[in-house]
């Protein structure tokens, strides 16, 4: 068989329609009910699944170079991969920091060369995450990366000057800070969210308002300098109406929230497991019910991952020792389907927004985010809505296991994705692009 | 029962069958031989991974009593202060053969984690975890006001307790809350609202900030230790003012109930929270509450790893 034909079948468009697809070269070359296999094009039958555009993630921890116990490039495009993700964009918090031109070349090469997705690096604000100088953001965004998004995520950019700074820089090439959202004074040694179960458990609390305050600032700000303005990981009700105010009032500002936040809650701490200890925490249920409204509305832009691998001895501790931070790429989608297309607050049109066509505009990712039509390049993804599964932490392409969903039963399941008209992931498999179809399939 | 990791772990029966072992073991021990057999042979390590003197001790001395072989591993000069985590530490006790853990530790949680973890087997005894918990020290607190105020009920129900000072760091008042709720008592806890949790409206207890407004009307007053660091973190202007309004001097301890009682966890800082002549007057139970101590562990440990054994059927040690 020829490499890079694909007859896809049975399935069901994010409009609704019954459709098939047919691929070949990299591209999508028709879309209709029916179609019958030419010769040389392999028939993937996936009946009962829903096509999606490939899905991007604008908020995803590599942790390479520095932390490859963790995760690496490849094992990391490898989980995203696996849950649908055909462009993943590798956060500045790595050991050397992604603060120069080098390191996100390097990054970005080596997503090239794994061939799992596209791995897009976002280039630190700061030198060195520590809030004081700006990074060479001209380089970075000069370089072969293309760096478009710069981040100090893992710490909030505390200083107004140097935010107001960075957000006018950026202006240049149409660039944007992703700004993690945490006053740094309010949240010393915080622990989770701060109310009722905090103060039962003894864990230091972590207030909405040590969000919500810089989250408003930043939203002024950007207003002020007129440029644009991303929220990363929305956690709370609050932050939600300040976005939905903003937007109303015409402010550049776009938000993400995480599939983790759209469905676990601050109960989950009552077990002391550090398995539930993320930045920023899990909030409470009235705060996971507004994400899901505002991710309904539109008010909050996109799904991100913000996912983020430990090794086990950061999460086999006590809470207070344990490191922040989840996997999150291989179950999204399905959390997604479960928490907002099951519910009937969302469609699969609204789906392929908040987790193709909106991150990789914010992003300026060019090639992605395509509806799916003839003559597009055929990055796709696949997902079965009925099909539940139980996670299990053993079972993950990711090098590591701290996923907080482990004998969950999720409903969803990714059943293949196509990245530049080549399955990534399908029966079951993963395959890198760079290797031959038969290799791959049914090897 | 297995574990003591949370008041929240105790039924009200429960908890009053702990207070009566510990007031029938009170009596054993003062008979001519303080040890008894019951736990001979029974191995219980004592992981105290945060300072501690006298529930460190009082654990001790309360195993000792039952006859167990006791093993005291503390974070000084161990492996702990050579960086060795919870897990391996577990790990190694468990290898050693601990019947019953009782852990101290400077984490929430920690206690609960080694009862959930597969690290150990063996029984594990909350002293004290963060600013979480403390369940024996709440439970030979309701045994000494039960001591004094009970007036022969065996639980609290009509008596008014209040918990002074800061809350919001306090192990100590939140088991006590728990604790004393469920035996029937009225608790107020009086502090500065920047020792009170955020979410402490939830919990099952009245809310002052006034500790005069409160003093007339409580049969016990826990006094709660300030701890010199958060001087530094403007939790209030300075130890002055702390005194001047939720100190316990002779003027309110004036102002108190006749038979009301002083109580204060240990350690205290005299002239902070509690002048001296508070502290060591006619109304301080907090030497008693120290042998207590003792009696409340011994029941701890014997209705956890005896379980139904008869204190009599094992009789006085010989």
């Amino acid at each position: 068989m020829k490499k890079g034909n694909y007859l896809l079948t049975g399935l069901t468009l994010p409009n609704g329609d019954k459709s098939d697809i047919a691929i070949s070269h990299g591209k999508i070359t028709e879309i209709a009910a029916n179609l019958s296999a030419a010769d040389g094009f392999v028939n993937v039958d996936l009946a009962g699944s829903i096509a999606l555009p490939g899905l991007v993630d604008l908020h995803t921890h590599l942790r390479e170079p520095g932390k490859e116990d963790a995760e690496t490039v490849l094992s990391g495009s490898m989980a995203a991969a696996k849950g649908g993700f055909v462009a993943v964009s590798a956060m500045a918090n790595t050991s050397p920091v992604a603060d120069t031109a080098g390191v996100v070349e390097q990054v970005f090469a080596l997503g090239q060369s794994a061939g799992f997705a596209d791995v897009f690096p976002i280039g630190a604000v700061t030198q060195g995450l520590k809030g004081e100088n700006l990074a060479e953001i001209g380089a970075m965004a000069d370089s072969r990366a293309r760096v478009r998004v710069f981040s100090d995520d893992g710490s909030c950019v505390f200083d107004p000057l140097v935010m107001r700074r960075a957000l006018e820089y950026v202006k240049k090439f149409d660039g944007v800070i992703a700004q993690h959202a945490q006053d740094p004074r309010l949240t010393q040694g915080a622990q989770m969210n701060e109310g009722e179960i905090s103060s039962r458990l003894g864990l230091k609390g972590w207030p909405a308002v040590a969000e919500e305050a810089i989250i408003a600032r930043d939203i002024l700000l950007a207003d002020h300098v007129q440029s644009r303005l991303h929220i990363c990981h929305l956690t709370t009700a609050g932050g939600v109406e300040i976005i939905r105010w903003a937007k109303a009032r015409g402010i550049n500002v776009t938000a993400e929230v995480t599939p983790h936040h759209l469905l676990l809650t601050d109960e989950t701490a009552l077990s002391y497991d550090p398995i539930f200890k993320v930045n920023p925490p899990l909030r409470t249920q009235k705060d996971v019910e507004a994400l899901r409204e505002g991710l309904a509305d539109g008010t909050i832009d996109i799904v991100a991952t913000d996912h983020a691998p430990h090794p086990a001895e950061a999460k086999e501790c006590e809470w207070q020792e344990a490191a922040f931070g989840m996997l999150g790429l291989e179950s999204a989608l399905s959390i997604v389907n479960q928490t907002m297309v099951a519910t009937g607050l969302m469609n699969w049109e609204s789906v392929a927004d908040r987790m193709s066509y909106a991150p990789a505009k914010i992003a300026r990712y060019g090639e992605h985010g395509k509806a799916l039509t003839v003559g597009a390049i055929a990055n796709i993804t696949l997902i079965n809505p009925s099909q539940i599964y139980r996670v299990d932490r053993d079972l993950v392409a990711s090098r590591s296991r701290n996923t907080p969903f482990h004998g969950m039963d999720l409903q969803g399941a990714v059943t293949a994705t196509f990245f530049r008209g080549l399955p990534t992931f399908l029966d079951g498999k993963l395959t890198s692009v760079h290797k031959s179809t038969s290799e791959s399939v049914g090897n | 029962m297995k574990h003591l990791l949370s008041i929240n772990d105790l039924s009200k029966a429960e908890a009053i069958s702990i207070l009566d072992t510990a007031q029938e073991l009170a009596r054993a021990s003062d008979g001519p031989m303080k040890k008894l057999p019951t736990l001979r042979g029974r191995t219980i390590v004592n992981l105290f991974a945060e300072d501690s003197t006298r529930t460190r001790i009082s654990f001790e001395a309360a195993a000792k009593r039952l006859s167990a072989d006791v093993i005291n591993f503390s974070s000084k000069g161990s492996s702990i202060s050579k960086g060795e985590s919870l897990k391996d530490t577990a790990q190694t006790l468990q290898a050693m053969g601990a019947d019953a853990v009782i852990i101290r530790h400077s984490a929430s949680g920690a206690a609960q984690r080694l009862a959930d973890s597969k690290w150990m087997s063996g029984s594990v005894i909350n002293a004290g975890d963060g600013t979480h918990e403390h369940p024996s020290q709440a439970l030979l607190d309701a045994f000494t006001i039960r001591k004094h105020l009970s007036k022969g009920a065996n639980d609290l129900t009509g008596l008014r307790v209040a918990i002074v000072g800061d809350v919001l760091h306090s192990r100590v008042a939140r088991s006590n809350v728990l604790l004393l709720s469920n035996l029937g008592a009225q608790v107020v806890l009086v502090a500065p609202p920047t020792l009170l949790p955020v979410g402490v409206q939830s919990w099952p207890c009245q809310i002052s900030y006034d500790l005069d407004e409160v003093i007339a009307s409580v049969d016990a007053i826990m006094m709660l230790r300030i701890q010199l660091e958060r001087m530094s973190e403007m939790y209030f202007p300075n130890a002055r003012e702390y005194s001047r309004y939720f100190g316990l001097n002779s003027d309110r301890i004036r102002a108190m109930k006749a038979e009301a009682i002083v109580m204060h966890p240990g350690p205290m800082n005299r002239g902070l929270e509690i002048t001296a002549d508070a502290a060591d007057g006619a109304r301080s139970v907090i030497v008693e509450q120290v042998a207590n101590g003792v009696s409340i562990r011994m029941a701890i440990l014997y209705l956890l790893l005896a379980g139904n054994q008869e204190i009599a059927e094992n009789g006085v040690s010989s």
